[in-house]
């Protein structure tokens, strides 16, 4: 089928992975193509063409063991702008409240020919593991607090379009460290493109240990605040700790929560970013989020092109140059 | 010449029990170990351990059978099978069945089971607590009476202080062992891992090393007030190993032992998200692997135990969050001593088999085993040391698979197993050369 598309998408042959699971296994090489497809996707799309036949014929299951809507709903709309069908499973209701276990369950599916699996699952190593399994494509949808790889990407391509390259930039991941895959998908992909990666928020929820691998290790927000080139304000995940690990959400606020006043000790270009759900007046007021630094729904426009580049560059579809 | 007798000819008999390592003659009488030494006369059956270690049958302090209540992970038949392919001629059970073993009933249960299997001999750890709950004291008297040789809550730290002191006081009574497996829980639940480098980058909840060295503290205290014999179970940290090695200094009636799994993994091993490296205690990082390693040349560590955990495959197919903690352990401990500790030189062979077998029988309290003085109880194992294999879980025993040595290549094997001067196993993969009298009367 030809396809009036004009842009010209980058070469896939680069791809070998057969998965996306998480993007400490990536190259740099490998997270650079998956950004560049995206730019390619998001100017075709932006344009008069909407749908394209990339994936037609294809059937993606999104394979939901834990609630999401954004996520759910980008890679949904991202599948079916491709021309793939969606197939959606959620936990709630399913045949693993009558216990079978979630290979079987993947299994079943598969066999009624799945090409790519989208997983969301709140335990880390899931998709890892349902990948061993099963023999179609697997990308990671957020394993527990272990990565979100396509919410790191599409981070790093909102800061790519705002300041090109990221080699040298400081960029600070503030907040739940301990419990965010956001914080860990972004770690790996910013190192990579040679960012400098601050980890800042209070000392039992950012663990010593990241300085092992390269990231500056930061409790006090206003002090690191003048060297930043990029906030990404994470959530707290209460739904993630058994015992608070901070006195109050009041506490934290003062603390951590970006708001106008803290926003003049950081650089006049300074770019935040949040993954959402945004929690106001807790890891963010109001008139930050909504005002001139802040991208967050950039975010949300560029998540749609990251997942349709990360299905095609996995799903391997027919190549939309020739 | 008796009937019931067993010359096992020209092995290399080391017996720590009599800082023995010689090449001889080990004749059986009667169940019985009748001598050591050249020319020790006719026996009916004889066996050529040329070539071999001849070794008192290996003793394992730490087995879960899991009958009754899980015979889909095992049976008191699969175990104490599995056990004799391992080379163990005994072996003491976790109370952690369904229902828990904290009654008269249940202790005399599991001994006929094992009678009837057949295989190897077998001893039960009872309950410390009624139910394993941790809240009152189980009948540990009557226990005592029907047969249980230590007191445990399994895999249940005993997280009650009271009750901790009023068992080690109420069983000094009985002069039978209390084990423990040091954990705080407050510190470990939901944890699936070591807490360290790698759980911060996998995003798994981590088990910090401060769970076992505070309830060591603890356990090494109350024994030394009170005076009963603690013996800590599966040692994993630098901390707890020193605190046990001070306590022995001061004389404190306290043991421990370690498992083989947590000398040859460490932590990296998570990265493959495979539940069979998912254990309690988490497989540590490197320096305490080689602390352990340490502990156990030094004399701090006593004994290695298997803690075999058999778990059915599906219980292993689950999430990780999900899956259960353990291993099976009986059928890989030796050859991984043998390939881990004593090919590298850590351990002299007398020194493995003190921790693999005499150890254990004085941790437990059993006189007549865990040596192969005259008088001592016949039971035997016998080693080809050299003897190379792949871990293949599709031929254990055992009924269960959850292991993390799967396709590791181990040297070792125990290539006969006798328990009271009776030969129960042999294994396939090495002939032995037998001969009964009968053959050689005939002309």
């Amino acid at each position: 089928m030809s396809l009036d598309v004009t842009a010209v998408l980058p070469d896939r042959t680069a791809w070998t992975q057969r998965h996306l699971l998480d993007l400490e296994s990536l190259t740099a090489e490998e997270i650079t193509l998956i950004l560049d497809t995206a730019d390619h996707f998001k100017e075709i799309t932006d344009g008069c063409r909407k749908k394209l036949t990339a994936l037609s014929g294809y059937t993606c299951c999104n394979l939901f063991f834990e609630n999401s809507t954004r996520t759910r709903t980008s890679f949904s709309l991202a599948a079916r702008r491709l021309g793939a069908d969606t197939v959606e499973f959620s936990s709630s209701g399913s045949s693993l409240s009558k216990g079978e276990t979630f290979i079987d369950t993947a299994k079943n599916l598969e066999a009624m020919n799945v090409d790519l699996m989208v997983v969301r699952h709140s335990t880390p190593g899931t998709p890892h593991l349902l990948a061993q399994h099963v023999d179609c494509s697997v990308i990671s949808a957020g394993d527990g607090p272990h990565e979100h790889p396509t919410q790191g990407l599409l981070d790093i391509l909102t800061i790519r379009q705002h300041r090109g390259d990221l080699a040298g930039l400081t960029v600070a991941l503030v907040g739940d460290i301990a419990h965010s895959r956001t914080a860990r998908s972004n770690i790996w992909g910013l190192k990579k493109l040679g960012a400098h990666v601050i980890v800042c928020g209070p000392s039992t929820l950012v663990s010593e240990r990241w300085s092992d691998v390269g990231v500056e290790v930061a409790n006090n927000l206003d002090e690191i605040l003048p060297r930043c080139d990029v906030l990404n304000l994470l959530r707290i995940q209460f739904e993630r700790q058994i015992t608070r690990p901070f006195p109050s959400v009041r506490e934290y606020a003062l603390l951590y929560a970006m708001n106008s006043q803290r926003m003049r000790l950081a650089k006049d270009d300074i770019l935040i970013t949040a993954p959402g759900p945004i929690n106001r007046g807790v890891e963010i007021t109001s008139d930050v989020a909504d005002g001139p630094h802040s991208v967050i729904l950039d975010q949300v426009t560029n998540g749609l092109a990251i997942r349709m580049a990360v299905l095609w560059l996995v799903g391997g579809g027919e190549n939309l140059n020739g | 010449m008796k009937t019931s007798s067993l010359l096992i000819r020209n092995g290399r008999v080391v017996d720590p029990s009599q800082d023995l390592d010689v090449t001889a003659d080990l004749l059986i009488e009667d169940g019985r170990v009748a001598g050591i030494g050249e020319d020790l006369g006719d026996a009916h059956t004889s066996l050529d351990a040329g070539g071999l270690l001849v070794v008192p049958g290996l003793i394992d302090l730490h087995v879960q059978l899991r009958e009754p209540g899980f015979e889909e992970d095992e049976t008191i038949e699969s175990g104490t099978s599995a056990a004799l392919a391992g080379g163990y001629t005994t072996i003491a059970c976790l109370p952690n069945t369904d229902p828990p073993i904290d009654t008269q009933a249940g202790v005399e249960f599991v001994l006929h089971q094992a009678q009837r299997a057949n295989h190897c001999n077998v001893f039960v750890l009872a309950a410390v607590s009624k139910g394993c709950e941790g809240e009152q004291l189980a009948e540990i008297g009557s226990l005592v009476a029907a047969g249980a040789i230590g007191f445990t809550d399994a895999t249940l730290p005993i997280h009650n202080a009271e009750l901790m002191r009023h068992a080690l006081q109420y069983c000094r009574m009985f002069d039978r062992p209390i084990l423990n497996r040091p954990e705080v829980l407050e510190l470990t639940r939901r944890g699936i891992m070591h807490e360290g480098l790698i759980s911060t980058l996998l995003g798994l909840p981590g088990m910090p090393i401060e769970s076992e060295d505070v309830m060591t503290s603890r356990d090494v205290r109350l024994a030394e007030a009170t005076g009963g014999h603690v013996h800590l179970m599966s040692l994993s940290s630098l901390g707890s190993i020193d605190l046990v090695r001070r306590a022995k200094a001061r004389d404190v009636a306290v043991t421990a032992d370690i498992s083989p799994a947590h000398i040859s993994f460490d932590d990296e091993e998570l990265r493959s998200f495979d539940a069979n490296f998912k254990l309690n205690p988490p497989l540590r990082s490197a320096n305490h692997v080689q602390e352990c390693i340490e502990g156990l040349l030094d004399g701090t560590i006593d004994c290695i135990a298997s803690a075999h955990a058999p778990r059915a495959s599906e219980k292993n197919m689950l999430e990780l969050d999900k899956a259960p903690f353990g291993a099976v352990g009986l059928e890989t401990a030796l050859a991984t001593v043998i390939s881990r500790l004593v090919e590298p030189g850590h351990l002299s062979w007398l020194e493995a088999i003190a921790k693999l077998s005499t150890n254990p029988a004085q941790v437990l309290g059993l006189e007549s085993k865990g040596s192969l003085a005259l008088g001592a109880d016949a039971d035997v194992t016998l080693i080809d040391a050299q003897l190379d294999w792949v871990v293949n879980p599709l031929r254990f025993r055992s009924k269960s698979a959850n292991t993390p040595f799967a396709g590791c290549q181990l040297r070792g094997q125990a290539v006969a197993t006798i328990v009271g001067g009776e030969i129960r196993w042999t294994s396939p993969d090495r002939m032995l050369e037998m001969r009964d009298a009968s053959d050689l009367t005939t002309p």
